[in-house]
């Protein structure tokens, strides 16, 4: 026993008298940082970079079988998923993976963010990360892309469409990202070599540099409320605090980032296990038009904010919005590299995490239901509630069955089923009178097509027939007052309650 | 190199080192001086490499984008005119005339066409005008939806209502020895098709209003 160990040191000298890392790695492993620090709130960045890893492992795992052809790399995912001995696991973990650094990336960055932590120093340390956010994205929307189905066809199609409203070389950046005048074969490449070689190979230089700096400066220390940053004092006021309070990273402060570390992989596992891959969906066929696309967890806030921006405003915001987000991340450091660090004396940094969450939150909820899309077939699907057949006369039963072969409900519901682009009808007669809904069918407006076209007098009268008889519970119908008046002859202020 | 942990060989290494006679500082200098200007044209030569070399790098990366859209595009048929019944709007697929072997599926395009009557066809591009999604066509409410958005148009491709801020991509087309031909290569996007439409409601779509009232290029006309 003390044998093997022996020739195990020897080994290890061996080697270290020629690499020479041992020393420095042990060195940096038990360096000192204050006993604050060692705290749960600080365990995010190293889970971060133990599900790197477990990106990097699987990717290549996956590598191994997957096909970057437009014609083969979807059924080369059914392959994985079907007949390779737990291809489909790999892929699960891989997809999990992603969506769970996403969410830790930036659970990261809001507590740095509340803990004053991008301060003097650690600007720099700020900067890079910022852009390791950035980057961490490109390989979620890179990696939607390898996953080649339905989705990522048309998600390359809105990437396209969005490049293309860039002024005067839009078009051929369009051609760049496509790689031909297609969404193909080329392109199914580049974004491959984006995915697995130019966006990991950043991220990795750029982690590095990361880590090599949060051990240079030092990790951030447990702000406390009126401890000012000055960068004429911090250094000594840090090196005073590590020096009275210091504790070895490793063992004493490193526990709880390997246990939250351990906590999150299981996490991944256990949602690869219990849910499964992503996708792919159906083949990448244009020609199966049958499809609502939307894009992964990460950016249905973006595609929300899409459908919500009115198109005149749409093309500017589309490219000034990123500018003034990334750039305002950026120069964060710059502007405010002194001061106050804890969050009760900074109640604008606190505001603003809490508007932003709720915002992307809000955003996401939407784009998980897009209330803005017709649904396509709640036409052919959905039936009218019997309750509002009951007591109607023949015209208004016709008018129902125009409600329905108009397609009416790709975007109305009615009895709760249906689109929800416009309002819902139940109640419609309550808030409209027959000749604005007339108006409003025939001449459209609003978000609404006109129908003049595309309904007859005899239809367009026993819809509106129909839809005048849908009050809710029975609720009083909408009327023209000067209507009345005119009728009676009477003003206004002789009305009793306005009838 | 441990500085903690000083070994043997570096102690002799250094020693050595030590035992080789210093030059006079003057001489030292002179020839570093001369090391530093063959250094410096070492970095000059490399310099100059690296240029060339990036010449037919950056020319490679660049060269999809540096291919003039007009060069995609090219004339086919989509098939006998009396395949498209009057009044009717029908997806017709077809392979793109530009493909890599590869390409699969990926290289069937579907597109809208539509016959209003006789020789007057109209054929709409399958992406829609906001950000690419296909859009499907409702026969009876006479209207293209789009799954994503929510954009809208009317039959003869004009805006309806949603995000789209103009009407559907239509692709040139024109009738030889009664084949419908059109002209295809390269996804339509805004960069290419910007404002080809015009502000015109057209309600019933037979009629081309626009011939005389010319279309304004730039932003503002494309608003529905």
């Amino acid at each position: 026993m003390s044998g093997m160990r022996k020739g195990g040191i020897a080994i290890y000298n061996w080697l270290e008298r020629r690499l020479g890392l041992g020393q420095p790695a042990r060195a940096a492993a038990v360096h000192e940082v204050p006993s604050s620090t060692s705290s749960w709130w600080y365990v995010f960045g190293s889970a971060a970079t133990v599900i790197l890893g477990l990106q990097v492992v699987t990717g290549i795992l996956l590598a191994l079988v997957y096909t970057p052809s437009a014609s083969h790399a979807w059924s080369s995912l059914q392959f994985l998923d079907n007949n390779i001995q737990l291809g489909w696991f790999l892929r699960a973990l891989h997809g999990w993976g992603s969506d769970f650094m996403i969410a830790i990336v930036v659970i990261h960055m809001a507590q740095v963010f509340l803990f004053g932590a991008y301060k003097f120093p650690r600007e720099l340390t700020w900067i890079v990360g910022v852009f390791l956010l950035l980057l961490t994205l490109g390989m979620a929307f890179t990696g939607q892309v390898l996953r080649f189905d339905q989705d990522s066809y048309w998600g390359l199609g809105i990437g396209a469409s969005i490049l293309s409203r860039v002024p005067i070389i839009g078009g051929s950046l369009v051609d760049l990202m496509l790689g031909g005048p297609i969404i193909a074969g080329p392109t199914l490449t580049r974004f491959f070599a984006l995915h697995v070689f130019i966006v990991p190979g950043i991220l990795l230089v750029l982690v590095g540099l990361h880590l090599w700096m949060v051990l240079r400066l030092g990790i951030n220390e447990w702000p406390m409320p009126g401890r000012i940053v000055s960068r004429a004092t911090y250094a000594q006021e840090y090196s005073t605090l590590t020096k009275e309070t210091g504790i070895p990273f490793v063992p004493d402060a490193a526990w709880k980032d390997a246990i939250f570390a351990a906590a999150i992989m299981l996490a991944v596992i256990a949602c690869a296990l219990f849910f499964g891959p992503f996708g792919p969906t159906g083949q990448p066929d244009p020609t199966i038009i049958q499809t609502a696309p939307k894009p992964d967890f990460a950016f249905l806030w973006i595609f929300a904010v899409l459908a919500y921006l009115p198109p005149n405003l749409e093309t500017p915001v589309l490219f000034i919005a990123p500018i003034v987000i990334i750039g305002t991340m950026l120069l964060l450091p710059l502007v405010a590299g002194e001061g106050e660090k804890h969050w009760s004396r900074r109640p604008v940094a606190v505001l603003m995490i809490a508007i932003i969450a709720v915002t992307l939150g809000v955003l996401t909820r939407l784009g998980m239901y897009t209330p803005w899309s017709p649904i396509m077939d709640a036409w052919t699907s959905d039936p009218i509630p019997t309750a509002y057949l009951h007591d109607r006369t023949p015209l208004e039963r016709e008018g129902a069955i125009v409600f329905q072969n108009k397609q009416c409900r790709d975007c109305h519901s009615i009895g709760g089923e249906g689109g929800l682009r416009g309002p819902a009808l139940d109640s419609i007669a309550t808030r409209m009178t027959e000749d604005q809904i007339i108006r409003q069918v025939l001449q459209g407006g609003g978000n609404m097509p006109a129908y003049g076209n595309s309904l007859s007098p005899s239809e367009t009268t026993a819809l509106v027939r129909f839809l005048t008889t849908l009050r809710g519970n029975d609720l009083a119908p909408a009327i023209d007052a000067s209507r009345h008046m005119a009728l009676s002859g009477k003003l206004p202020s002789t009305m009793p309650n306005g009838r | 190199m441990t500085p903690s942990e000083p070994t043997p060989q570096s102690d002799s290494a250094s020693q050595g080192r030590q035992a080789i006679p210093q030059e006079p500082a003057s001489a030292r200098s002179a020839r570093q001086s001369r090391r530093a200007f063959l250094f410096k044209l070492s970095l000059l030569a490399n310099g100059a490499v690296g240029a060339v070399l990036a010449v037919p790098i950056i020319g490679y990366l660049l060269g999809p984008a540096l291919k003039k859209s007009s060069r995609y595009d090219s004339w086919i048929a989509l098939g006998p005119i009396g395949d498209f019944p009057e009044n009717e709007t029908r997806l017709v697929n077809f392979r793109n005339p530009i493909t890599t072997s590869w390409d699969g599926q990926t290289g069937d395009i579907p597109c809208w066409v539509r016959r209003v009557s006789g020789n007057t066809f109209q054929v709409f591009a399958i992406n829609c005008a906001h950000l690419g999604c296909p859009v499907r066509w409702f026969a009876q409410s006479k209207l293209f939806l789009c799954p994503c958005h929510g954009g809208a148009y009317y039959a003869d491709g004009s805006r309806a209502s949603g995000p789209p801020e103009r009407g559907l991509f239509e692709y040139d087309h024109k009738i030889i020895a009664n084949t419908l031909m059109i002209r295809v290569g390269e996804m339509p996007t805004l960069a290419q098709h910007a404002c080809a439409e015009p502000p015109l409601r057209r309600l019933d779509g037979s009629t081309n209003l626009v011939s005389i009232e010319k279309p304004k290029p730039g932003g503002v006309s494309c608003q529905g």
